[in-house]
């Protein structure tokens, strides 16, 4: 069980409201992934959440029951820490046995659920070593570790990935989905990572300056985003923001298109530009097309190794099925 | 500092400060040592011909030495672990967020200014004083016969002079080493469900213990030299004649050169041998 309900909640540091009013429902086992960016208040909400932080006003229910007055420990959530937070002098085995230790268990069931941990995360050969002795990726494990044998009621993690490189970052990023599926426990995950967002998320909250933008299935935000900023934040290449004439024609103040939707070609289309920088991936090609008149530079993406120059003309035609419509207030229209 | 160039080039301007520190070292050592296997009484025309080890016999032969390495220990030991006991609490508690921060530590670290010899003083004519110190004057608002602090209870006065002296160090280095303790290690062992004091015995003690062998390791060398302390409390008596306090008394007050070299190489041997000790720990400690 693990349902995180928060009602009305709100967090000051002396004048300065970092959270406000917000509501919020994190069912039973759903993967919930808070993004937004820096500053905006994630990991104060995953604070306020873990007990770490006092809430200034509001409620916070765990399984129904209000949790404001219990102590971090007795609210069966474990948290992993962006600096994993691992305790130095201890080894391996010690660290991720510290919360059985604490909660008084014997040393044959420590050993038992440390031992079931470290199978699970492949940490048995490392059990007696140090942190210290441990690549970035292994002490993300242990951290992992320490938090799965509590069995918790839910997991949080704070941006758990962002100290570690890119390749580490699929494989560790595949392992916690994994993990997810299999433990099939609540989970709170912050990031300031787009691509860990889509792929991992059931259900991702967008904050910005301490409130709730929109909170949605990845796709619901990658095809209706509420407003402008839910539209510029999700999506990498970010999505195409047009205003001025062309967005009056779609009666709108602003329309946006996503760069997977707009088809380029040499010789016909509905806007024409010139090719800047090009970039690439092999998979795709990303054009930064500018003097399309449009205003900023249109970013296009071709399937595969498309080859237009730099100073090439082209022709860019958007799918009219996918333009975003948003109105004065940046709101979504339709 | 790592092509061979730039190691030469550091090694040859170390140059003159480790010469000039060997040579503050050495002048002094060697000339204790030349004067321990004298028999030197400036009194009775200076120079009286070699001895041998004879002046080495007779300081250790000599009814006061091991009373003497006795209160040493006592002393140092005392000190050492009330500084570091009640280092460790005013750390803590230095540490936490309070009105007037900045204030309540400069009057913490207060102490560590005040010369040895004054703050002797100071202790033993405003606290200790049996008729008008402070301390008697507390004794009796509570009925109580005011302690005769320096020579009734001499050894703990002497240790409660010195700690004071000592405590804002020890609280200095471990509130720094408290400092550079990682919040989120504390936040990770709350949620893991460790109270408060198993915070502090499993997060915090183990921290701090590179801090606290350094602690032990810089004022026992110290602390095996007070001498200002004693000299203007108790003169060395009612058993707070230390080593140091013994040489002095041998070279001064009996004038005798000689013996008070040969005491003075006894004692060097004997701080060598805690810093041997202690930088084993210490080694120990600062590997991991
Ligand atoms: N203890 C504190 N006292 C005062 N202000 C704080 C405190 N902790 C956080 N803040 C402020 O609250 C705001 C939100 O901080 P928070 O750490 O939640 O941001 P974040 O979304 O996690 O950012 P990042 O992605 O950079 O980690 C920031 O503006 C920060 O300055
Ligand atoms: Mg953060």
């Amino acid at each position: 069980m693990g349902q995180i309900v928060l009602e009305q909640v709100t967090k000051s540091f002396g004048d300065v409201t970092v959270i406000t009013p917000l509501d919020l429902t994190i069912d039973d086992g759903e993967f919930c992934v808070f993004v937004g960016p820096s500053g905006c208040g994630k990991s104060t909400l995953l604070r306020l959440i873990a007990g770490l932080e006092d809430v200034t006003s509001g409620e916070i229910r765990i399984d129904g029951q209000g949790v404001s007055t219990i102590p971090p420990a007795k609210r069966g959530l474990a948290m992993v820490f962006q600096s994993y937070a691992l305790y130095p002098h201890m080894t391996v085995r010690k660290n991720i046995a510290f919360p059985l230790r604490m909660a008084g268990l014997d040393r044959a069931e420590q050993n038992r659920r440390v031992e079931k941990a470290a199978e699970v995360l492949n940490l048995t050969d490392y059990l007696d070593r140090r942190p210290g002795q441990l690549s970035g990726g292994q002490r993300q494990r242990v951290a992992i570790g320490r938090a799965i044998v509590r069995e918790p009621a839910a997991f949080l993690f704070d941006e758990p990935l962002s100290n570690l490189d890119a390749a580490l970052r699929v494989g560790m990023r595949l392992e916690i989905s994994e993990l997810h599926n299999r433990l099939g426990t609540t989970m709170i995950y912050v990031t300031h990572d787009q691509v860990e967002a889509m792929t991992m998320a059931d259900k991702i909250v967008v904050l910005r300056a301490g409130h709730i933008e929109q909170v949605g299935s990845p796709l619901e935000l990658y095809r209706a985003p509420r407003n402008l900023f839910v539209a510029g934040f999700i999506g990498s290449p970010k999505m195409n923001l047009i205003e001025g004439a062309e967005a009056t024609k779609h009666d709108a103040m602003t329309i946006g298109i996503r760069p997977e939707h707009i088809s380029i070609s040499a010789d016909e289309g509905r806007w024409s530009g010139v090719v800047g920088v090009s970039e690439h991936l092999g998979s795709d090609t990303f054009f930064h097309v500018q003097d399309t008149g449009l205003g900023d530079t249109v970013t296009v993406r071709a399937e595969g190794d498309v080859s237009f120059k730099h100073g090439d003309r082209v022709y860019l035609t958007p799918r009219d099925d996918m333009i975003h419509r948003f109105d004065a207030k940046g709101l979504r229209i339709g | 500092m790592s092509t061979k160039a730039s190691r030469s080039a550091a090694r040859l301007m170390l140059a003159p400060a480790v010469i000039l520190l060997l040579g503050w070292m050495l002048v002094p050592l060697t000339m204790t040592l030349i004067f321990s296997f004298q028999r030197y009484l400036p009194l009775r025309g200076g120079f009286q011909g070699w001895v041998g080890f004879e002046n080495y016999v007779r300081f250790v032969g000599s009814s006061a030495f091991w009373p003497a390495v006795q209160s040493t220990v006592i002393i140092v030991g005392g000190v050492l672990l009330i500084t570091v006991v009640l280092g460790i609490l005013l750390a803590i508690l230095l540490d936490q967020p309070m009105w007037g921060q900045g204030m309540v530590r400069i009057l913490v670290i207060a102490p560590f200014f005040v010369m040895p010899t004054v703050s002797g003083l100071v202790w033993k004519n405003m606290f200790m004083d049996p008729n008008n110190g402070l301390l008697s004057h507390l004794w009796r608002f509570f009925g109580a016969d005011p302690v005769i602090w320096l020579s009734d209870a001499s050894m703990l006065s002497i240790i409660l002079i010195v700690s004071w002296q000592w405590l804002p160090f020890a609280t200095l280095i471990l509130l720094t080493a408290i400092q550079s303790l990682d919040s989120e290690q504390l936040e990770a062992a709350e949620m893991d469900g460790a109270p408060a004091l198993s915070r502090f015995r499993h997060i915090i003690l183990p921290h701090l213990s590179r801090a606290i062998t350094i602690v032990i390791l810089i004022q026992t060398i110290f602390l095996l030299a007070i001498f200002a302390e004693i000299f203007v409390t108790t003169q060395g008596s009612f058993g707070t004649r230390t080593l140091t306090y013994l040489i002095f008394q041998r070279v001064l007050e009996s004038q005798n050169v000689g013996l008070g070299s040969a005491g003075g190489i006894y004692a060097v041997i004997l701080a060598n041998i805690f810093a041997l000790f202690l930088m084993r720990i210490v080694g120990k400690n600062l590997d991991r």
